[in-house]
């Protein structure tokens, strides 16, 4: 049994701990704010680019010499797994779910024979990913010393990515980040870069192009410049999402955890309270049995 | 007055203008050209150069957009820019770092696609900083 001042010590530090995480989930909405804006702020223009990019591949499609960006370059042999994380852990699941979805992922691939390459982005990623897949991580980046992401970050991972798909360095590639819904909810999703894919729902009826357009310099030139950023573009976009969902993982983990300690404290002081209840008991006896013992 | 169509102007990063305008001038990468209401469809890339924009309201603006390109379709026009400023906003410093960064990149270009590639974009760079 623990004694009445190691009961006292141990509330001491659970309320330290509580104190700490009730600042770190103030920090994390307030923070949480920002990151939803700038989420929002992007939306226009990938959402933009992903029904031009939807328009001109559709017009292209089955049509030769198609970019091999576009239609892929007939091989699906390596795949390159770029995963998106967060800089720093205390986040709930959500660096481990992320992580856990591309290892799921790659461990299919290789069961089916096909080669993986993984490139980190974000420190927990590669903690997290380092020890099965050491040997197989070709790149790795971190933003630690960011305090804003802006599209220059998703650039350099995006000309990366262009880079080694143009050296011949893998056939396919897939994008791992965690799609933002609400504070409780971030869902890791994995979404294909290389060949471009685009969502199906985007057909709205009256977004669909009944005129022709006019192209400067010409389609192909437009979908040569339009296609690598638009690699670009989903980076930032994953970039952004998993910086909004970091947060709002945060946020409710640090919820929890300031509840827990909370439940935690008044355990504690309860029988804190009543081992001093028992004590006093006990020397009360004590007396009496001492004086009638006179 | 003239007629009036819905007009925006995206960078990746935020949405920069979204409303009416009646006309708006495009540094197209194959010359300037100026959108009215009623354009026919247009699909064409952006060098890096000034935009002015004549909102619907009889306000003019101008921004420096880095490349990118401008979607002219019967529902208005688009302009997605790779990076844009309003030209009052426009940092010396920055655009400075843009063109050092471009020679860089003229530096390291490996094949002479690349090489043509880079040269153009330094050389619209260069004259969009003689022009302030």
């Amino acid at each position: 049994m623990a004694s009445l001042k190691d009961l006292k010590n141990r509330i001491a530090s659970v309320k330290a701990t509580q104190k700490i995480t009730k600042a770190m989930k103030m920090v994390a909405a307030a923070k949480l704010r920002r990151a939803q804006s700038a989420a929002e702020a992007a939306r226009p223009y990938s959402a933009k680019m992903a029904k031009v990019l939807g328009g001109l591949a559709r017009s292209m499609d089955g049509r030769e010499g198609a970019p091999e960006l576009l239609a892929g370059n007939g091989r699906d042999q390596v795949h390159l797994l770029v995963v998106a994380t967060a800089e720093r852990g205390l986040c709930g699941g959500f660096n481990s779910s992320i992580a856990r979805m591309a290892r799921q992922h790659a461990r299919r691939l290789m069961g089916e024979g096909k080669e993986v390459k993984i490139y980190t982005v974000g420190k927990k990623g590669y903690d997290a990913l380092k020890g099965e897949f050491g040997s197989i991580i070709v790149e790795r980046i971190d933003f630690r010393g960011v305090r804003q992401l802006s599209f220059n970050e998703a650039e350099q991972v995006g000309k990366r990515v262009l880079e080694m798909f143009a050296d011949g360095a893998f056939d396919v590639c897939t994008l791992f980040y965690s799609e933002f819904q609400s504070v409780i909810s971030q869902i890791p999703t994995a979404h294909q870069l290389i060949p471009a894919s685009f969502p199906a729902s985007e057909e709205e009826g009256e977004g669909k192009m009944d005129f022709v357009y006019d192209y400067e310099p010409g389609e192909e030139e437009i979908l040569g410049e339009l296609l690598p950023r638009n690699i670009s573009v989903q980076v930032f976009r994953a970039l952004l999402e998993n910086a909004a969902s970091e947060q709002g993982a945060r946020m409710s983990a640090m919820d929890n955890a300031t509840r827990n300690a909370g439940e935690m404290i008044d355990k504690l002081t309860l029988s804190y309270n009543r081992q001093r209840q028992a004590q006093i008991t006990k020397e009360l006896i004590e007396i009496i049995s001492g004086a009638e013992a006179l | 007055m003239a007629e009036a169509f819905p007009f925006e102007l995206v960078s990746p990063e935020k949405q920069l203008v979204s409303g009416e305008a009646t006309e708006v001038l495009i540094p197209g990468t194959e010359g300037y050209f100026q959108v009215f209401a009623n354009h026919a469809p247009l699909m064409s890339t952006i060098k890096p150069g000034v935009v002015e924009v004549k909102m619907a309201d009889g306000e003019a603006a101008r921004f420096v957009i880095f490349g990118g390109f401008a979607d002219v379709s019967p529902a208005g026009l688009t302009l997605l820019a790779q990076h844009a400023v309003d030209v009052n906003d426009l940092d010396k410093a920055d655009l400075e770092r843009r063109v050092q960064e471009a020679r860089e990149d003229l530096a390291d270009a490996k094949d002479d696609e690349a090489k043509a590639k880079a040269a153009d974009y330094l050389d619209q760079l260069t004259t969009l900083q003689s022009a302030f």
